[in-house]
This record gives structure tokens, C-alpha cells and sequence, in this order.
């Protein structure tokens, strides 16, 4: 279920003294199968982009397909549009309103008019997939701790079984285990169904481990579309935007500075760690030739 | 005897030199009731917790999710009060009703999201209100209001609508709120969770900031490791309780245990620490570029 953006403008408050140009002018093609990270200083227009992927917020100008279909045709069906494009809010509070977590978990899917048996099997297997204890599933969502609430926020979105999972800044407040085991489930997820995903994150270190194309938005424009890899190279024209490279980035590139001859290109540690390495590989090999040269 | 009597017992014998922040044995169950009233359940979320901060430091509380941080800082400005156990704040005792006001200005408080913090239409009337209810003369109110505001940098945005604001911007406002008041502590519960990374850095550095300049005393709850590596001290909670306490790079040595608790190190840390554990020479405990860019010289140096 490809998504097209043509051109698309949002402005908030258009006809009040102070109207704010969210997205401008911004036309993205988000095919099949990817895993998109959306990067971009507060304010640079993200959330509001991805509340326009299903249908939530109304373009000021242009038009968004889905499947082909513009969504703000007549005929168009827009229950589909919100089952199908599934998106966890950047604040989890706003979405938490049922008495109990399970119930809560439950909403979505009730939704989309199916059987008991199917909902509750839904509802519990999301909750294991974010990593809910049991204990919690019974009492209300307003009683968690932050990070739990969050859980339960994704596992809303999850047991709709979108086709594109959208998630707004979802690590935000969670322990490093719970976001590295959150996002693992969802790539583990997105390789066995082929959904897509799109990555709202304010963590470079996430967004370099996990997405296969990274989208920058700054001032409500797209100002990057690339690999990872070619996106992170830009790492001055990132900071000027309020961003940054991976930390391991700035690592390989001090040492490159002292004269290592290690590429500066790694944005994980594994692939830091391997090109240290093999930079020492280098060196060893090298001595033993040099020892070589010298006993012969 | 038990850890407990003794812990009283040097209470008393140190009451003079009582740090900022001391608790003892400190429990705290949340109850929760349905309809009628009768108890469904009870969480306890602080269990057994003692720790003693001096004036002046700069502490760091890590831990997973539920660990029971948010409920520990909650009492530190009489939010919450111990099911048992007590909490000093400034040597006084928070369970007495007669203090509570002093307590949550001695203590401020900033928390997670910057969009439910802040409630002037304009920066400085923002950072004036902490002041204005406490009944501080209108001509010091303007004082305290620009001194907070360049305290943290914000000075220059003193008459913009706080919707104006970055994330970054908007955090440093509430901090320049709380500071207004004078605290002679500030904690700050995961104020950098919702920020971009710039916000992060600016907010971080203004913490540092009131910390090193100001002298206050300054308690942070993040999941971000790197934040952690500027403070005195750091406490881990684990399911209620003090897992493990130390300075950053005693804290951070302990990759493995960290793990375990849910958490995790710098990335440099891990890095330093991936390449030990293939047999590079590394130090453990490597907590910034510097560090690590020396340490390899060595490896280097020992390879040649
Ligand atoms: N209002 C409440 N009522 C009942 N239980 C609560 C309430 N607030 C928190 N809890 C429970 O108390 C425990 C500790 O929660 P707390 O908010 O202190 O954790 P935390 O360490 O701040 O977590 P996080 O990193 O997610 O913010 C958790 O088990 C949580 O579910
Ligand atoms: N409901 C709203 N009303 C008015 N302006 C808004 C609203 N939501 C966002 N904005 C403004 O739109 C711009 C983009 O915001 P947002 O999409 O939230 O960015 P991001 O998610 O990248 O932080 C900002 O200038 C913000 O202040
Ligand atoms: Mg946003
Ligand atoms: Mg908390």
C-alpha cells in the first residue's frame, strides 16, 4: 500500500493573524516494505506529516494517495485509511483512556468489527510484544509509570495489524533495554509481514541501527532523502538543523583526525568496532613484515 | 542489629551536618482501590531506600521503567509522602505539614514534557509566577527573572510566546521557572526525553551550568547514559531499590551488570568495551572521546 505525497502544505491557524506553515510543499513516495526514519529538530513539521499519512490532518494544499487512491476523494474510505495506517501518537497520555490497560489495548481492534476470541488474542499478543508484565494488564493505564504507558500505547497501534506502522518519537522515556527490545520486535516484525515502517526518533544511534532511509525535515521542508550512510556524511549541514550524527560517528572521525586510517563512515558500534579491528590487523601484519624484513 | 537501627542512630549523631537531601529506609506502596473503596492492589514502588545527598552535588538517578525513580523524586519536594521510612529535605522532615511549602521551594521540580509546564503567554511573566506566588516584591520578581532566564540562556527570548519555543528552549524556560524561586536543589525528572538533540545538549549544559556556577544542587532522572557521565554520583534503581551506587566511571565499569538491570553505557564506553572483551588493552570504565582516543594509543603503542 504505497503512499504518495504531491506537494503537500499544511498551515495551522490559516486564517487567524499568526498562521504557522507546518509542511511546505513537501511530495515523498513511501513505497512497500521500507523502514523509514524521520529525523528533524522540534518543530520542523514531523508530527505533523505523519498525521496526514492517515488522514488525520487535512492538507492545506496538494494531495496524498494511498494505494493510488487520493484520500480526499468522495468515495474514499477513510475507516480503511486509520485501520490500515496505523500511528502511535508522540504523547502516550493523550491516547490512554480505557479503565483498564488490556481494555485499553482492546479499542483498536474491537474497531475493526472482530470476533472476541480474535481481539483478546490481538490484544495479549501486542502486550508481550512490548514487553507489558501480566501484572499490568488489569489495572488502569493512568496508574503506569511513563514507560509503561508508552508500552501500551504501541501495543494499541500493533494489535490493529497495520500495513504502515507509524511511530512518533515511540522510545521516548524507555529504558535502553525496553527501546532496543521495542524496536527489535518491530524490525523482527516488519522482516516477517513486510509492513513498512516509519521512525519518528530524536535518537541518531536508533535511527543508524534500525532504517534503511532517512528522511530530514527542516523548517516543514524534506532537506534530506538517502541511505543512512549518505545522510550521516552531511553531519555539519545536520547540526546547523539542530541534529547530529551517531556518537560512534564523531568517534571514527576524531581518530581519523589523529591520523588513523580508518574510514569515518561506521554509525554503529559493530561496524566501529570492525574497522578498529582490522585497522589493528593492519598494524600487526605490518610489524611482522617489517620483523621479516629485518631477521632476513 | 539491623541496618535500619543503625541508620537512625547516625541520624541523630549528624543532624548538624545533615545534607540537602537524606532518606531513610524509605517505603512507598500506592494503593489502588476500585469503586467502593476496598483495596484491589498495592505497588511498592520505592522499597527500603536510604541515600544522603550533600548541597552541592550533582546526582544521577538511573533505572528501567517502573523502577520507582519518578515516586523517589516525588517525595523529594512533599509530592508524596513515605508509606514509611523518612525523607529530609534541607534537614527538614516532609511529613510536617508546617514545612511543605519551604520543602517545595528548597526542592524544585521539572519535569518530562515541556508543553504541560508552562502556562505565562510570555517567557519572563512564565518564569515570574514561581516568584509572584510566593509573594516576592515585584521589583526583586523582575531581578530573579532575568538572572534565571540568563541563567539557562534564555534572556534574549524573554518576550516571546512560549509556542514560539523549540522543545530545548521551551525545558530551559521551566528550569529558568524553577530557579526563579530559588532552590537551593533542583530535580529534574527526564527533562531531556522529548528533545531533539541540540535541545538535549542546550539543556544539559544549562544544568551543568547552574550546577557548577551556582552551586545548586542538582538530582537527574534520565534514560540517556551520556547525560550521566558529568555527575558526582550515581544511584541505579532496580524494582524499587539501590542496585548499585558509585561515581560515573565505577557505575559504567559494569557493563554487564548495567545490562542486566535493563540499562546501558555511553556508546564510546561500549565501544571501549566491545574492543577489550576481543583483547584490546582498553581501561574499563571509558567514559568520553578523549579517554578513548588515548586508550588506543596505548593499544597502539602496545602493538608496535
Ligand atoms: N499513580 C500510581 N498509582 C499506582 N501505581 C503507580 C502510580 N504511579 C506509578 N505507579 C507504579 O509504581 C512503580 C514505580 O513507578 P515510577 O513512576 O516511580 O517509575 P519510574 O522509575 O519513574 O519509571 P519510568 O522510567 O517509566 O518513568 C511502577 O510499578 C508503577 O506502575
Ligand atoms: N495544533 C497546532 N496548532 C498550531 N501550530 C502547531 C500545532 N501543532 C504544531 N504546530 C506548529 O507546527 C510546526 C511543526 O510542529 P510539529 O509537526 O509538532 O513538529 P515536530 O513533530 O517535528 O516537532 C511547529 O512550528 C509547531 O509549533
Ligand atoms: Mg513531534
Ligand atoms: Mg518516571
Amino acid at each position: 500500500m504505497p503512499i504518495i505525497l504531491d506537494k503537500v502544505s499544511h498551515i495551522y491557524g490559516e486564517d487567524t493573524t499568526m498562521p504557522v506553515r507546518a509542511l511546505d510543499n513537501v511530495s515523498l513516495v513511501l513505497p512497500d516494505g521500507q523502514f523509514i526514519g524521520l529525523i528533524g529538530h522540534t518543530g520542523s513539521g514531523k508530527s505533523t506529516l505523519v498525521q496526514h499519512l492517515n488522514g488525520l490532518m487535512k492538507a492545506t494544499s496538494g494531495a496524498i494517495y494511498f494505494n493510488g487512491e487520493d484520500i480526499d476523494s468522495d468515495g474514499f474510505d477513510r475507516k480503511m485509511l486509520r485501520a490500515r495506517v496505523g500511528l502511535v501518537f508522540q504523547y502516550p497520555e493523550h491516547q490512554l483512556f480505557e479503565t483498564d490497560v488490556f481494555s485499553d489495548v482492546c479499542f483498536g481492534p474491537k474497531n475493526l468489527g472482530l470476533s472476541k476470541k480474535e481481539i483478546d488474542l490481538r490484544a495479549y499478543e501486542a502486550l508481550k510484544l512490548v514487553g507489558l508484565e501480566d501484572d499490568y494488564f488489569y489495572q488502569s493505564p493512568f496508574d503506569l509509570s511513563g514507560g509503561q504507558k508508552r508500552r501500551v500505547a504501541i501495543a494499541g497501534v500493533l494489535a490493529m495489524k497495520p500495513d504502515v506502522l507509524i511511530l512518533d518519537e515511540p522510545t521516548a522515556g524507555l529504558d535502553p533495554r525496553g527501546r532496543d527490545e521495542i524496536l527489535d520486535q518491530i524490525a523482527r516484525l516488519k522482516q516477517e509481514t513486510g509492513i513498512t515502517v516509519v521512525l519518528v526518533s530524536h535518537s541518531m544511534d536508533d535511527v543508524a541501527k534500525y532504517v534503511d532511509r532517512i528522511i530530514v525535515m527542516n523548517k516543514g521542508r524534506v532537506l534530506y532523502d538517502d541511505e543512512p550512510k549518505e545522510v550521516f556524511k552531511r553531519y555539519r549541514e545536520l547540526e546547523a538543523v539542530g541534529l547530529a550524527a551517531p556518537q560512534v560517528t564523531y568517534i571514527m572521525k576524531a581518530l581519523r583526525e589523529k591520523g588513523y586510517d580508518v574510514s569515518d563512515e561506521a554509525t554503529t558500534i559493530g561496524e566501529a568496532r570492525e574497522e578498529i579491528k582490522n585497522y589493528f590487523a593492519r598494524l600487526v601484519a605490518a610489524r611482522k613484515e617489517r620483523q621479516g624484513a629485518e631477521d632476513a | 542489629m539491623s541496618s535500619t537501627q543503625q541508620n537512625f542512630a547516625g541520624c541523630g549523631d549528624r543532624e548538624g551536618k545533615m545534607g540537602i537531601v537524606k532518606v531513610r529506609d524509605l517505603i512507598y506502596e500506592y494503593i489502588r482501590r476500585d469503586e467502593e473503596g476496598n483495596v484491589e492492589g498495592i505497588t511498592t514502588a520505592v522499597d527500603d531506600v536510604s541515600l544522603d545527598i550533600r548541597q552541592g552535588e550533582f546526582v544521577a538517578v538511573l533505572g528501567h521503567n517502573g523502577s520507582g525513580k519518578s515516586t523517589l523524586a516525588k517525595h523529594l519536594n512533599a509530592i508524596l509522602y513515605p508509606t514509611e521510612g523518612t525523607v529530609w529535605v534541607d534537614g527538614k522532615d516532609t511529613k510536617d505539614d508546617a514545612a511543605v511549602w519551604d520543602i517545595r521551594q528548597t526542592a524544585g521540580m521539572v519535569f518530562q514534557n515541556p508543553d504541560n509546564q508552562i502556562i505565562g503567554q510570555v517567557v519572563e511573566e512564565d518564569v515570574g509566577f514561581g516568584p509572584e506566588n510566593m509573594g516576592v516584591p515585584t521589583k526583586e520578581i523582575w531581578e530573579r527573572v532575568e538572572e534565571s532566564l540568563k541563567a539557562v540562556g534564555m534572556y534574549q527570548y524573554r518576550k516571546y510566546s512560549p509556542n514560539k519555543l523549540s522543545g530545548g528552549q521551551k525545558q530551559r524556560v521551566s528550569i529558568a521557572g524553577v530557579i526563579a524561586m530559588h532552590p537551593k536543589c533542583i530535580v529534574l525528572d527526564e527533562p531531556t526525553a522529548m528533545l531533539d538533540p541540540q535541545g538535549r545538549r542546550e539543556v544539559i549544559r544549562a544544568v551543568r551550568a547552574l550546577n557548577d556556577v551556582e552551586r545548586i544542587t542538582v538530582i537527574l532522572i534520565t534514560h540517556y547514559m551520556e547525560e550521566v557521565i558529568y555527575a558526582d554520583r550515581v544511584y541505579v534503581m532496580d524494582k524499587g531499590r539501590i542496585a548499585l551506587q558509585g561515581t560515573p566511571r565505577e557505575v559504567f565499569s559494569e557493563v554487564e551488570k548495567l545490562k542486566e538491570l535493563r540499562l546501558d553505557v555511553p556508546q564510546v564506553t561500549l565501544l571501549a568495551h566491545e574492543l577489550r572483551r576481543e583483547g584490546f588493552p582498553m581501561p574499563k570504565g571509558v567514559l568520553t572521546d578523549q579517554e578513548f582516543l588515548e586508550a588506543l594509543e596505548h593499544c597502539v603503542s602496545a602493538v608496535m
